[in-house]
This record gives C-alpha cells, sequence and structure tokens, in this order.
C-alpha cells in the first residue's frame, strides 16, 4: 500500500483506486439528486432539450408572423389567448417570443444543455476520475439551473406577460415596466431566473476546472488530455470571470429597478408619465457589463462544440487529430481575445472612435486561431478513411458552419462594415450559423457520439442520417437569404415590414425561410423520438469501443455504474490520438509505448 | 379541422419515416455491420458532393433572386455609403475566396477519403511548416482588411466639414423629433424636465436666449444634396438607434448621452425616385434598437432637396417658441387682426 501510495505521490495525481463501494440508491437518489456526474450530465442533456423544443416552438411562432403578416391562424388564438386575438400574433407576443427564444437557446440550451451536459459526462470519464471533484457541488449545480428553468418558465405566466426587450436586456427599456408592460413582473422574474443561472454556471464551473487540474489519472499529463477536455477547461474558465460581471450588471438593475438608483438611468421622460428623477447614469455602462460577459458567452456556446468535433473527427477518420498543439494553443488564444473584443458589439453606441479601433483589431484577431483551427480540421480529414457515422456527418456539418458564419465575422467586425450591417438581418444570419447552429451541430455530434456510452444502446442510424441532411441543408435555405435581407438593410426584431418601402421586398423570401424553419423544427422532433426511443429500445451495445477509439470513457464497463471503473482506473501512457500509427488502426491510451514504436507526436 | 388533418399527416410521416429507419436497422443487422457500414458510407460520401454542389447553385439561384432586391444593386445615397459599399465588394472578395476553397475541400476531402478498406492512413499529427502558412496568410489578409476599414472608420467618425448644416434627432416611443438651430446657429438648451409633449417635445429651456429661434419638426427631417449633415442624436427615453439604410449609417440615440454621426447625401430624394424606378421611394430612418412594442413602426423620413427648396421650406417653418408662446408670436397678431377685419367686412 505505502509502495503504491509512494508511486502516486511521485505521478503527482493522487487518485482513487478502489472499485466504489457499492451504495444503495433510491429512486430519489439515483435519479433525482444524483451525485453522478453521468447522471448529472443527463439530467442536463434533458433540461436543455425540453428547453430547445420550445425556444424552438417559440421561433416557429414568431417566424408564422413574419412569413405571413396577414393571415391569421385561430388555433393560435387557442394556445396564446390574449396574445393572440383573433389569431394573430400582438407585437407584445411577438417580442416577448423573440427574446424568449433568444435567452433561452442561449444559456439554457447551448450554454447548461451543451457544457453542462458534456462537461459532466465527459470530464471525468476522459481525464480518469471517479466523478467530479465535489459531486455534491455538482448535483447543487443542475438544481439551481432547475430552478433558473422554472422561474423562467413561469416569467410566461404573469399577466403583464414576459420580459420583451430582446435577450440583451438593454436599460432603460429593461429597467423601465412604464415603457414596456414585459418590463415589468415579467422582468424581475427574468433577471432572478439568470442571477439562478449564473449560481448554477459557476458552481459548475468551478468543478470542471477543479477536476481537469487535479484528477486526471495516472499518466495523463495535460498535453496527453483529449481535445474535448480542454475546450471544456477554458469554456469554464471563461464561464467562471465572466459570469460574475453578468451578475453585477443584473443586481445593479435589480437597485435602479426595484430601489430608485441611477446606475442606468438619466435624462428620461416617459410618455404619459412624465419626467422621471433619475439623473447621470449611464444606460451604455450596463452594454458594458453585459458584452464582457456576452462575448466570451459565444465562446462558452462555441468551444465545447470545437472540442468535441475535433475528437470525433480523428476517430472517424481514422487518423491523429493535425497539430494538437496548435488547436491547444488557438482553443488558448481564442479564450484570452474572449476578453478583449466585447465592445464590438457596441460600435454605434457612441463609442471612442479610437477604442473602436482598438477593438476592431482585437476582433479580427480572432480570425487568425479561427483559421488555424479549419485548416487543422481538413487536413484531418485529408488522406484519412472516414466512417460516416451520423456523429461524424454533424462534425463536418459544423465546420462548413463554422467557416461561413466565422467569415461573415470579419465583416461585422470590422467597425466601418458594422456601421452599416449593425442590428441587421446581416447579423442574425451571422450569429445564428456560427453560434447557434454550429453548436446545436456540436452538441448533436456529441449527442449521436457518446449515446452508446450514456445508455447503452444505439441511436438509430438511418434517422440520424435524416436528420442530419435535413438539418444542414435547412440551415443553409433558412439563413443564407438573410444575408441578402441584412444587404438590404433590413432591421432585426421587426414585428413587420409592411410598412416599410425600403423592406417590405421580401415578403416571399419570408415566407419561404418561415416554411423551411418548420420542417426543420419538424425534424428535431424526428431526433426527440429516435432519442426517447433508443434509450428504452435501441440496438444494445455488445462491445466496450463500438467506435474503435482511444480515450479512456470507452475502457469502462458497457454500463459503468458511479465511480466509473469497477477495478482501478487505468493508468494513461499515450496521448489520445494515435490512430493508423505503424500500422496499427488504433491504440487506446492505455496500451504501453512499444519498445520499436516510432516516436510521439 | 385543417388543423386537426395537419397535425394527422406529421404524424403519419413521422410513423412512416420511422418504421422505415426501424426496418433498415434489421436490414443493416442481417447483412452484418462492416457491410452496412460501407453502404452508407458511399450514400453519404456521395451527399457530401452533392451537397456541395447543389450549395454552389443554391448560391447563384438566390443571388439572382436576390441581389437586385438589396442596397448593394441600388447604390448608396452618401459619400460615406460609396465607402461602405466599395468596403463591402473587398471584404465579399477576400472572404468569398476562403469560403470556396475551405468549403470546397471539407466537402471534396468528405468523399474523397471515405472508408476504403485497402486505404492506409497517412499518419500526419503536425507541421510547423503548415501551421506557420496557414498563420501568416489570414493575418496578411485581415491586416490589409484592417487598414482599410479603420482608414474608413476614422473617416465616419472623425469630425465634419467646417460648412456641414447641424440638425439634433430626439428619438422617442415610437416616433422622432428633429431640432434645427435657427438664424443664429446655436441650438438653445435643452433640460428633460422641461419636456411637454404639446409644445416643447424634447425640454427647450425657454429662457436660454438661443433657444427662442429654434424649429422643430417631427417625423421629417429636410437636408440638402452634397452639404454635410451632423445629427447630434438622443432620446427622450430608451436607446433608439438612428438607421440610415440607404446612406449606410447608423448611431445609437441614448437618453443622457448624445452622440454624432455626419454624412453627405448625393442624390435628392426624387433623384432617387428616378434612379430606383420607384415613385415611391424614401430615405427611410428605421429605428435599430429594440426599443419596445412598437420598435418595427417607429419611422423617420429624411427629404434630401437641393438648397433652393430647402430654403423654401425652411422660411415656413416657424420657430417653436412662438408655439409655446402664441402670445408673443409678431406674426401671430396681424392673422387675428385680419380676422376682425374680414369679420368686419362681413357685416358690413
Amino acid at each position: 500500500m505505502s509502495h503504491e501510495a509512494a508511486l502516486h505521490n511521485h505521478e503527482g495525481h493522487g487518485y482513487d483506486d478502489h472499485g466504489h463501494h457499492e451504495h444503495h440508491d433510491t429512486f430519489l437518489t439515483k435519479y433525482v439528486f444524483s451525485q453522478d456526474h453521468k447522471m448529472i450530465a443527463k439530467q442536463f442533456l434533458i433540461t436543455g432539450m425540453v428547453w430547445a423544443v420550445l425556444g424552438g416552438l417559440m421561433s416557429v411562432l414568431f417566424r408564422l408572423q413574419l412569413g405571413y403578416p396577414d393571415a391569421s391562424f385561430p388555433w393560435l388564438e387557442s394556445i396564446l389567448g390574449k396574445w393572440a386575438k383573433g389569431g394573430q400574433i400582438t407585437p407584445e407576443a411577438y417580442y416577448a417570443l423573440v427574446t424568449t427564444h433568444g435567452t433561452v437557446l442561449v444559456f439554457f440550451v447551448l450554454t447548461a444543455g451543451l457544457s453542462g451536459t458534456f462537461a459532466n459526462f465527459l470530464i471525468p470519464l476522459q481525464v480518469g476520475a471517479r466523478d467530479m471533484a465535489s459531486p455534491f457541488m455538482n448535483m447543487l449545480s443542475y438544481w439551481f439551473f432547475f430552478a433558473a428553468s422554472i422561474v423562467m418558465l413561469s416569467s410566461m405566466f404573469v399577466e403583464t406577460g414576459p420580459f420583451s426587450g430582446g435577450w440583451t436586456a438593454y436599460p432603460p427599456l429593461s429597467a423601465l415596466g412604464e415603457a414596456s408592460p414585459g418590463s415589468k413582473t415579467g422582468m424581475d422574474l427574468w433577471i432572478i431566473a439568470m442571477a439562478l443561472f449564473v449560481v448554477s454556471s459557476l458552481l459548475g464551473g468551478l468543478n470542471y476546472i477543479t477536476t481537469i487540474l487535479n484528477m486526471r489519472t495516472k499518466g495523463m499529463s495535460m498535453t496527453r488530455l483529449p481535445l474535448t477536455i480542454w475546450a471544456l477547461f477554458f469554456t469554464a474558465v471563461l464561464g467562471v470571470l465572466s459570469f460574475p460581471v453578468l451578475l453585477s450588471g443584473m443586481i445593479l438593475l435589480i437597485f435602479d429597478r426595484n430601489f430608485g438608483t441611477s446606475f442606468y438611468l438619466s435624462d428620461i421622460y416617459i410618455n404619459g408619465v412624465g419626467a422621471l428623477s433619475n439623473e447621470g447614469g449611464s444606460a451604455i455602462l450596463f452594454q458594458h457589463l453585459f458584452w464582457f460577459l456576452g462575448h466570451p458567452e459565444v465562446y462558452i456556446i462555441l468551444l465545447p462544440a470545437m472540442g468535441m468535433v475535433s475528437e470525433i473527427m480523428s476517430v472517424n477518420s481514422r487518423k491523429p487529430i493535425f497539430g494538437y498543439m496548435a488547436m491547444l494553443g488557438s482553443l488558448f488564444a481564442i479564450a484570452i481575445l474572449a476578453f478583449l473584443v466585447w465592445a464590438h458589439h457596441m460600435f454605434v453606441t457612441g463609442l471612442n472612435p479610437l477604442l473602436g479601433s482598438v477593438f476592431v483589431l482585437l476582433t479580427l484577431l480572432i480570425a487568425v486561431p479561427s483559421a488555424i483551427k479549419v485548416f487543422n480540421w481538413l487536413t484531418t480529414l485529408w488522406r484519412g478513411n472516414i466512417r460516416f457515422t451520423p456523429a461524424m456527418l454533424f462534425a463536418i456539418g459544423f465546420v462548413s458552419l463554422f467557416i461561413s458564419g466565422g467569415l461573415t465575422g470579419i465583416w461585422l467586425g470590422n467597425a466601418a462594415l458594422d456601421i452599416y450591417l449593425h442590428d441587421s438581418y446581416f447579423v442574425v444570419a451571422h450569429f445564428h450559423i456560427v453560434m447557434g447552429v454550429a453548436s446545436m451541430f456540436g452538441m448533436f455530434a456529441g449527442v449521436y457520439h457518446w449515446f452508446p456510452k450514456m445508455y447503452g444502446r444505439y441511436l438509430n442510424n438511418s434517422l440520424g442520417y435524416i436528420h442530419f441532411w435535413i438539418t444542414m441543408a435547412g440551415a443553409y435555405l433558412i439563413f443564407w437569404p438573410m444575408h441578402y435581407q441584412g444587404l438590404a438593410g433590413m432591421p432585426r426584431r421587426y414585428f413587420d415590414f409592411s410598412i416599410w418601402e425600403s423592406f417590405k421586398q421580401f415578403a416571399e423570401l419570408n415566407r419561404f425561410i418561415s416554411t423551411i424553419a418548420m420542417i426543420v423544427f419538424a425534424t428535431q422532433i424526428l431526433f426527440l423520438i429516435n432519442f426517447f426511443y433508443s434509450i428504452f429500445k435501441g440496438r444494445k451495445v455488445t462491445v466496450l469501443n463500438p467506435w474503435e477509439s482511444n480515450t479512456l470513457e470507452w475502457t469502462t464497463p458497457i454500463n459503468p455504474g458511479h465511480g466509473n471503473w469497477p477495478g482501478e482506473i487505468p493508468e494513461v501512457h499515450r496521448w489520445p490520438y494515435d490512430y493508423g500509427k505503424d500500422g496499427h488502426d488504433f491504440i487506446p491510451q492505455t496500451t504501453p509505448v512499444g519498445e520499436d514504436e516510432s516516436g510521439t507526436h | 379541422m385543417t388543423l386537426y388533418l395537419s397535425v394527422a399527416i406529421i404524424v403519419l410521416i413521422f410513423v412512416v419515416i420511422f418504421q422505415i429507419a426501424k426496418a433498415s436497422e434489421y436490414v443493416s443487422i442481417l447483412k452484418g455491420e462492416e457491410a452496412s457500414r460501407q453502404q452508407n458510407n458511399k450514400i453519404n460520401g456521395f451527399l457530401m458532393v452533392a451537397f456541395l454542389v447543389l450549395g454552389f447553385i443554391g448560391i447563384y439561384v438566390c443571388n439572382e433572386f436576390y441581389y437586385g432586391k438589396t442596397q448593394m444593386a441600388q447604390g448608396a445615397a452618401s459619400i460615406q455609403g460609396q465607402k461602405v459599399d466599395e468596403m463591402l465588394f473587398v471584404t465579399l472578395i477576400i472572404t468569398g475566396i476562403v469560403f470556396v476553397i475551405t468549403q470546397v475541400l471539407l466537402f471534396w476531402f468528405a468523399y474523397k477519403y471515405q472508408e476504403d478498406t485497402n486505404r492506409k492512413v497517412f499518419f500526419f499529427a503536425h507541421s510547423t511548416k503548415l501551421e506557420l502558412i496557414w498563420t501568416a496568410i489570414p493575418a496578411i489578409a485581415l491586416t490589409v482588411l484592417v487598414v482599410f476599414g479603420l482608414r474608413n472608420w476614422f473617416f465616419f467618425t472623425g469630425e465634419p466639414p467646417k460648412n456641414a448644416m447641424v440638425v439634433e434627432v430626439t428619438g422617442k416611443q415610437f416616433g422622432w423629433i428633429f431640432r434645427y438651430a435657427g438664424k443664429d446657429a446655436i441650438f438653445g438648451k435643452k433640460y428633460y424636465k422641461n419636456i411637454d409633449p404639446a409644445t416643447n417635445s424634447v425640454g427647450i429651456v425657454w429662457d436660454d436666449k438661443y433657444a427662442q429661434d429654434d424649429i422643430l419638426t417631427e417625423q421629417t427631417m429636410y437636408v440638402v444634396k452634397g452639404t454635410p449633415v451632423k445629427l447630434i442624436l438622443g432620446s427622450r427615453d430608451v436607446i433608439h438607434d438612428v438607421g440610415l439604410t440607404h446612406f449606410r449609417l447608423k448611431m445609437d440615440a441614448v437618453p443622457g448621452i448624445p452622440t454624432t454621426m455626419w454624412f453627405t447625401p448625393i442624390y435628392t430624394t426624387k433623384e432617387m425616385q428616378e434612379k430606383t424606378d420607384n415613385p415611391n421611394f424614401q430615405y427611410e430612418i428605421s429605428c435599430d434598437q429594440m426599443c419596445g412594442n412598437g420598435h418595427y413602426s417607429m419611422k423617420g423620413i429624411i427629404q434630401v432637396v437641393d438648397q433652393e427648396e430647402y430654403d423654401m421650406w425652411m422660411a415656413k417653418q416657424k420657430p417653436q417658441y412662438f408655439t409655446a408662446f402664441p402670445e408673443k408670436d409678431p406674426t401671430a397678431v396681424p392673422v387675428v387682426a385680419d380676422t376682425t377685419a374680414k369679420m368686419a367686412v362681413v357685416k358690413m
């Protein structure tokens, strides 16, 4: 024993040598208040899916308005009541739907649903740990998210309606109930939900960082970590450093709303109310605080997808990821730059032009690490032996979307173009492609790839292929033409364009986009059916390592219990990307380096 | 009824797709995992190339359909706008080249290197040379764009020429108020607590001697073709944004913090109506910052006219001071006298 302990100390990473002691789990401790990272991951995933369906449904509803502004749908009144009097969505309802769609998709689906799921699921499994550093904190992280979800959901049922001022919640609109009915009780609930969400993401993030730094198994040095883990690590760091800033901004907003302070308010006269007493605040201050989170948030959403795509591409190309260190370096560069570009969302707020120019430079600088990543993915495919699993298809789709959406970022990051394109449909197209759909693709890739590990069964392949191709084509059909609308100057967040001589020429296109959006939404339902059917009835996994992958999670039993490995945690001897080396199709990380093996990466 | 019908049809389609998918899974088990994987690889490999080809055709078709409806086809209506358009095209060309190359490589590689039992993969983990190349090339391309962009940016945000006319624009839920400085060319002070929606919509301080000739108009602003216009922007309530699509500019209107923008219009509204072949053409100001439930209807109009027409319009404007205090209006007295005179005539 002491010999073993000495060995471990020498390695510098303590790890639990013993199999996990058998718990007597009740239904409550196994499925509800579970402290097993795998169960918590599934909780995040399924809650995220519920939100994705709700958020997607909202987009279908407001696309209905945009596509058919003159038509009336009596059934809308039966589900939305006074929000769709006479079968037509009211502007209040439209703005509430747009706002909630944004908030929910950005935070609840693509932050909690994506990084919450895969950080929880993959970190302990891929670094070789029995669980998170603090399983209890991990459980709290989910339940704070759950509480946030409940509060957000309840905000949709208050008399004055949910918050309707856009997901960015700029004051004074978000601070003054007199300025918009959605800024009354709905906004209070929105802030509370977001505050709970921030707590959840901090509890999660601290846990992820700690686990990655301290709980790697023997031999798992930092440069032997799969790129998924590196991506999740930087994601967690970004979240921990930026979410508190958002929270502080929100707290000041609560003060302005309820306690008569003037952090964001000055010189305001509201129709029908009169002049307010607030003087000396700055409405722009909130935008700085918001985007100090808001921009890193984009990478919080994108990095996990990048990490999973790197892993999935390498596994399914049967070839090492090209430029592991460059991939890692570019992740690091993106993480640093993420904190230095927030004001590119604010080029037209009256920002000092000199300051603006610095932000232009730093923003366009992000294109360099992004380009490195794209070229490295392409080289990973080059001369590989590609297996088109649904996960691989979504990974390739991710790269395609990341290229398309990333390149328009170069347009928008240049202030002199942003001054024209800001807040137009060009922006809508840009961020939906690069952040929304691309990350969603990363998430789908992850679900298809790790589903066998999660549930011990496979998803149906054919449904996966149908899901991918319709979603891929649909994503481009929806968002590509929006660039043209943006180049016509069409502003986003408009309920109706028919009174505008400059923007009304797209009625037909809007109808087309709305129709495609509905088809794509229906296709996602197909995915959900596949998901839930396969949990119970899918084809059973019969081999430990169905994708013939190198990483540690595939050394666990098909249905790993709490503690992941029944015996000792395996020791790691190499990096995770030895595919096609020395004539071997793959060499798992647990295989010791052979004597006549050629040099490592 | 149609609703239930369409829901039923969708459910039916789902069931059919689902059954086919399930059946194909059984077939693949019968065929063996290896064989079905090869078949899937073939199909998806082909679809990859098909997607690439159809994608490019789609881009072409989309461009044919919609380019004509964008502002690019119409051309910019200000000096600034022309620079923006020029820069848009340069950026389009640079990013377009990268787009085509990378997308072609992505889908082509996916097709070309689909699984083949005879192929031995190339163990290629790292190449400093390649990585340096694709760090350097984007960096150089971006430098060009940054330099180009910043030159324009500093021009747009810099000081307007000395001869610029100045208009103050105030946003409110949901409309625009314009103030001209009047004969003295100096705006009177304003303070938001003086706002009175009927007579003093921006809160002018009447005691200020510069204030008494200030002119207020709503919804329509007049500017002169060829003369630079400087706008001083503000808001009465929440954040708005003065979006000038045809001039390719926009700037937020923030309560309590004035912002500025300037541009030089190069076509009058009439010329633009002829140019676009649209008699209803208007230079519209769109609010581009979410400002409440009426956001989508917050429209203003800019009339670009020649100097002569502008002078005629300006001559008709009455300082707001006299609307607020009609008794002080020197022109009001004769009007009253006139009517009494007329009445006298009738009586006679």
